[in-house]
């Protein structure tokens, strides 16, 4: 039994906006598995709740008329991974949403929720940095658009206005053309953790697969938000597929992350792991995209 | 006897009604009216408390009371480990809790109790509680050795330094041995750490007035021990008190420790006997039950150019938290094992058992044995490399050999067991092939092959009492019902007795019964399950109850078939004439004939107590393959193999899964799991199942286990214990082939990513270019 | 504040129900103490032990986060609705019994939920990713090894491989290929 001061079931989307005006210290609850937590350990006990999770019109996946990949905030994990278009244009993000807890827990969770809390070692939140997303947010005023880059203010808080829901996450089609990716998850055992460090490249090459016509690298708990590193990425960029630039490039990573240190984990070992990550899963990309490394 | 059962892997009694999902737990039997109890935790490390103000959560709609320490008008003072009573007051338990204190000495410790009509009024009132404590807070400790300097904050007035116990031993003379020349002195630090029992059902326990008595339904190894602490606890008579306890999801030690029974008894009877449950939350389980003792040992071996040892040294300090719980045994157990192991004639060793403000540590599955098996065997290893010897042989040559005794437990080493066991697992590894393979290797990732091995030893004779009873009532069918104070927690001990006894009296095995809910009214007396006693100590009482009964029943056979009792026997559920083999009856038709009879109608039963008076050592190995990512600070273990000799194998499927089981923990110990407290403030930071890294099903490979059959001499079925003995070798074999791969051999536990990355670093193993600034 | 209630239509194991429930109880505590399923069991309370694990909608979610009030119009089922009307196992039961996969018993109930899942998939999954499907459990007796055979023998017979199910023994050594450069 939850301390819930009360529980307000939304039937659409619109009636979930007004829920939220109506009731201004309501929290929105989607799939629970973080929120459900945090009322059980007293941290938002007797909380008010906006429940959005039975509203089906926000599951499911699509490639909207302006071709841009199109996911409903409410998708499940699961679900994410094992849809044909994920599969297809974006495989990296099913595989890093199936690296989520375990299957009980990526049957429930979000990848809505996994945006909204923002949290740092959100699994999808390094590849949605690296694919340069648009969140969709539904308000009283209507939609609008927030590129992730914009999304993320500070550790736990995004760019949700009071009255607002997160209602998709689209992936542009020149984000996603061409581009292959790769997720590492760091963490303390194979199952059942959340990331001490994550890191989610994507590359597309020239025509001849010789050099990377475009390279983004994103992290999760490399600083207090999911972050690009861009002077990694800039350093890359045009550059020929060379060992020598590989690992120049991973070290370079290092100018845009700043991880801290916590019981959890160093920062010496995070910083040397977000290295580690970049190297390898940049040439697991490579590789994915078809190119080979020259000497 | 025939054999009929015994070594057959016939399914597990309740297996059945698990699978079925229709298995009664505590929290299953207790009526839903029932008042929901939330312990009111210290959230200083040390202090005394000055005062809780009640009234803001007293008024929490559906709150009934909230109860303090200062509630506590008579203090009774209590001992929680679950030993057996003794009637010298030397050799007591010592008496160090209270059932709220208003004198914290950790961070979690028991201050309060509120009582709610339902779980969401109570939180909401212990939440507002927490807020209204007044604490003088007072210094704090964490490290045994720390805890022993001077200015330390002390824990209980009568102990010193807070060195709850300091033991010694002495053979021979270290001091003339070392001057022997061409030694090699080998020395070592070897650091375990803090872990817990993690069973997937909490602790649970419910209390309820019945008479002029309380019932206490309790998740508990000790149902039978339990009922004399609550006595103590409260003050009352023991048999004021019935302790039931169900299936249990789970104890592996944790609730071989009285927990919660005392307090809920407790309120029940200040509620006049209402019904009231005390369900711990897995985050409490974590810090308010019992964890593993963490201890650090010092170990110097002076070694002969042949490889044999000429002198040896061993201290051991040992972090036993707060309260005494188990008090100085388990220290004590890792130092009357080392002269053991390695035999050698001139040591000395001595070992602190010290309070600090951490959790209480208690007794968990190898009882100090895993913590010093790792000292043991990464000494052994570092020996062995350090005389150019092979691991493997080196053991051979040093270990403990057969015909050993040990004056005073009069255990004796009957079999070449050791040499066995390491025979049978190398080959099913592959053990010679991969370690010419690994050896010098270079690049990134490498693989490693160790083998590590242990010392155990069954039940608790000498040091205590060893009894065990056992009841068995025949059915008018001829099946028969038995009843045992030794606990099935799911290790299947249920089970292995029911094989005992079908093959003793001579009955098919499903005409044998297990009542597997112990209840203090009706169960014969026992102390429950610990020191993988179960199989061993029962099969005494069993096999004497279980021949008293059939003497019964020829007796009763002679009355009906008129032959002598010489000439009959019971086989299978058929009387048979010996001398012909001639079958005379069903053993149905006896029992029913002579219950109805109308000359000498008797109800056919047994029961009988058995004092045990003797112990058997238990050994074995466990064999390690691992690879090491060495940039990503990872370890991947690809096979592991654990063989023991536990003597006659009862069920060898049962036995398996003891193994696996105990794998499963130790690969956790080696790897992943290990408690931790905030320095600054004595909080425990990961007392949860996502912070706490208890090995997942990802992070196993295979598990392989395997036997050799020693017959044991001393016991009733040839059997002696193996419920602990599979967790004691795993973390020390993981540790040294890391090392064999990676030629870094760390001293310390887990061996984590944190761990590896600080010593792959300090050994050059990792070299960023960058990192200098980052120090 | 008053508490609120709300009447919850579902189908449990086969059978069409409805219920009052109070809108801050999960759905462990509905099947639990509403229609006493105690073979949903509680470890965590936090997703974390998979203890409470039942099938909604064909896919295992853990009960104790999962509000009551969301099982409206759902198909749940738990342990007790794998069994038949004469007392039948289903095949996954049985082969727990039969591999020694039961220990305490307190995973058991969850970790078969998800295996009968994972059996009447009609996928057949390799070793890791049987460990994975199943790895939203803890257990800490078993070590999972006589699970895995367990359900590796029932997933093989159920594609008809009854001769490869056999196979599956129980002293599993792995050989592995020469070590990847990057895993």
């Amino acid at each position: 039994m939850y301390d819930i001061k009360a529980l307000y079931e939304a039937e659409s989307v619109q009636h979930a906006v007004q829920l939220l005006q109506e009731h201004p210290e309501a929290q929105i609850l989607a799939g629970g598995s973080d929120v459900l937590v945090q009322v059980r350990e007293g941290r938002r006990a007797g909380v008010e709740l906006v429940s959005i999770y039975m509203l089906d019109e926000l599951r499911g996946v699509s490639i909207d008329d302006e071709e841009n990949i199109r996911i409903g905030s409410l998708t499940s994990f699961s679900h994410i991974t094992n849809d044909p278009i994920i599969q297809k244009y974006i495989n990296v993000l099913g595989e890093a949403v199936d690296m989520v807890g375990g299957p009980q827990i990526r049957a429930i969770g979000t990848i809505g929720g996994n945006t909204c809390n923002g949290v740092t070692s959100a699994d999808s939140a390094s590849t949605l940095m690296a694919w340069e997303a648009v969140m969709e947010v539904t308000g009283p005023e209507g939609v609008r658009r927030v590129p992730i880059k914009d999304w993320y203010i500070k550790a736990k808080v995004v760019d949700l206005k009071p009255g607002e829901l997160q209602t998709a996450i689209l992936i542009p089609k020149e984000s996603y053309d061409r581009c292959f990716g790769h997720y590492i998850k760091y963490s303390m055992r194979n199952a059942l953790d959340i990331a001490t460090t994550g890191c989610s490249v994507n590359v597309r090459l020239s025509e001849d697969k010789k050099t990377f016509e475009r390279v983004r690298i994103g992290y999760g708990v490399a600083a207090p938000i999911p972050v690009r590193a861009y002077t990694a990425e800039e350093f890359l960029n045009g550059k020929e597929i060379t060992e020598e630039n590989i690992k120049k490039f991973a070290e370079t990573v290092l100018e845009d992350i700043n991880p801290r240190d916590s019981w959890r984990a160093g920062k010496a070992l995070r910083k040397h792991i977000s290295v580690v990550m970049a190297e390898r899963a940049l040439r697991e990309s490579i590789s994915l995209a078809g190119g080979v490394v020259n000497g | 006897m025939s054999k009929k059962y015994i070594g057959q892997a016939v399914t597990r009694h309740d297996a059945h009604d698990k699978a079925m999902g229709r298995i009664k737990y505590t929290d299953d039997m207790c009526d839903k009216g029932a008042l929901v109890i939330r312990v009111l935790h210290s959230t200083v490390a040390n202090g005394i408390v000055k005062k809780i103000d009640t009234a803001e959560a007293e008024k929490v709609p559906g709150v009934v009371r909230v109860f303090t320490c200062f509630d506590l008008k008579e203090k009774h003072y209590f001992p929680t480990a679950g030993h057996p009573w003794s009637t010298d007051p030397h050799h007591q338990d010592i008496c160090d809790r209270l059932i709220m204190t208003d004198r914290p000495l950790f961070y979690g410790d028991d201050i309060g109790a509120v009582v709610a009509e339902d779980e969401v009024a109570a939180s909401q009132a212990l939440r507002i509680l927490e807020k209204s404590v007044e604490y003088e807070e007072l210094p704090f400790v964490l490290d045994a050795q720390e805890a022993m300097e001077e200015g330390a904050p002390l824990l209980h007035e009568n102990y010193p330094n807070n060195v709850l116990a300091h033991t010694e031993i002495h053979m021979g003379s270290v001091e003339e041995a070392i001057k022997e020349p061409g030694l090699t002195k080998v020395e070592g630090w070897y650091e375990t750490q803090p872990v817990q029992h993690c069973h997937i059902e909490n602790f649970i326990c419910y209390a309820y007035g019945e008479g002029d008595r309380t019932v206490v339904v309790s998740s508990t190894q000790i149902p039978h021990i339990v009922r004399r602490v609550i006595g103590q606890a409260t003050g009352m008579d023991w048999g004021k008190f019935r302790v039931i306890k169900p299936y249990v999801g789970g104890g592996f030690g944790n609730k071989q420790d009285v927990l919660y029974e005392p307090l809920t008894a407790w309120i029940s009877i200040q509620l006049g006997g209402r019904l009231v449950k005390l369900d711990v939350p897995r985050e409490e389980t974590f810090i308010c039950n019992r964890i593993r003792h963490a201890i650090r040992y010092h170990i110097t071996s002076w070694m002969r150019p042949d490889g044999s040892f000429a002198a040896r040294t061993f201290k051991a300090w040992c972090n036993n938290g707060a309260y005494s719980s188990h008090g100085h045994a388990i220290a004590a157990k890792g130092l009357n094992a080392f002269p053991q192991l390695y035999p050698c004639d001139n040591i000395d060793g001595e070992t602190w058992t010290v309070y600090t403000n951490r959790s209480v540590a208690g007794a968990m599955r190898g009882y100090g044995m895993p913590q010093a098996s790792y000292a043991f065997e990464c000494h052994a290893e570092d020996c062995a490399r350090a005389m150019k010897m092979d691991p493997l042989e080196f053991r051979r040559k040093n270990l403990m050999p057969v015909g050993y005794y040990h004056a005073f437990s009069k255990n004796e080493l009957y079999s070449d067991t050791f040499n066995q066991c390491f025979d049978k697992g190398a080959e099913i590894i592959g053990y010679y092939d991969k370690v010419r393979k690994y050896a010098n290797q270079t690049g990134d990732i490498r693989r490693g092959i160790a083998v590590s091995t242990f010392w155990y030893n069954t039940a608790v004779y000498p040091i205590a009492l060893e009894t065990s009873s056992c009841r068995i009532v025949m059915n008018q069918d001829g099946s028969v019902q038995f009843q045992l104070g030794e606990t099935e927690i799911g290790q299947g001990a249920d089970t292995a007795a029911a094989q005992m006894i079908a093959d003793t009296l001579g009955i098919p095995f499903d005409m044998v019964h297990p009542v597997s809910c112990q209840d203090t009214d009706v169960t014969p007396f026992g102390t429950g399950v610990y020191a993988s006693r179960g199989t061993y100590t029962l099969g005494f009482s069993i096999r004497q109850t279980a021949l008293l009964l059939k003497e019964k029943v020829l007796e009763a056979a002679h009355q009906f078939t008129r032959m002598p009792v010489y000439n009959l026997d019971l086989v299978d559920g058929i009387i048979v004439r010996t001398t012909d083999g001639r079958e005379l009856m069903t053993i149905g038709e006896l029992a029913l004939a002579k219950l109805y009879t109308t000359d000498g109608s008797q109800h056919l039963t047994a029961e009988s107590t058995y004092q045990i008076k003797s112990n058997a050592y238990s050994f074995g190995c466990c064999f390690a393959e691992v690879e090491v990512d060495i940039p990503m600070c990872r370890v991947r273990l690809l096979n592991i193999v654990n063989v023991h000799d536990c003597g006659q194998v009862i069920n060898p499927i049962l036995a398996s899964g003891q193994v696996h089981g105990g794998q499963s923990m130790g690969i956790g110990y080696a790897l992943s799991e290990k408690l931790l407290w905030d320095e600054k403030t004595g909080r425990p930071l990961n007392n949860n199942l996502l912070d706490y890294k208890m090995s997942s099903f990802m992070d196993h490979p295979r598990l392989v286990a395997d036997f050799v059959e020693n017959y044991e001499p001393t016991s009733a079925y040839g059997t002696k214990g193996l419920g602990e003995p599979p967790a004691c070798p795993v973390a020390p074999a993981i540790r040294n082939a890391i090392g064999q791969a990676t030629g870094l051999y760390i001293n310390e536990l887990p061996l984590s990513p944190h761990t590896l990355f600080r010593e792959f670093t300090d050994a050059g193993l990792i070299n960023d270019p960058w990192a200098e600034e980052n120090k | 504040m008053d508490k609120q209630y709300k009447v919850v239509h579902c189908t449990i194991n086969g059978k069409k129900v409805e219920r009052i429930v109070d809108v801050r109880a999960s759905l462990t505590d509905m099947l639990r103490n509403d229609f006493r399923l105690t073979s949903v069991k509680k470890g965590c309370e936090v997703g974390e032990c998979g203890a409470c694990t039942v099938i909604i909608d064909g896919e295992g979610f853990n009960s104790c986060i999962y509000l009551a009030v969301w099982a409206e119009g759902k198909e749940i089922w738990t342990l007790e609705g794998l069994i038949g009307p004469g007392g039948e196992l289903s095949d996954i039961q049985q082969a727990f019994i039969d591999e020694g996969a039961i220990q305490c018993g307190f995973c058991t109930p969850g970790f078969i939920m998800t295996s009968w899942e994972i059996v009447n998939s009609g996928k057949e999954y390799t070793d890791d990713e049987l460990r994975k499907a199943l790895s939203g459990h803890l257990c800490r007796c078993t070590g999972y090894e006589n699970i895995f055979r367990a359900v590796k023998k029932t997933m093989l017979r159920h594609l008809g491989k009854f001769e490869e199910a056999e196979k599956v023994n129980s002293q599993g050594i792995t050989e592995y290929p020469e070590p990847m450069p990057f895993k």
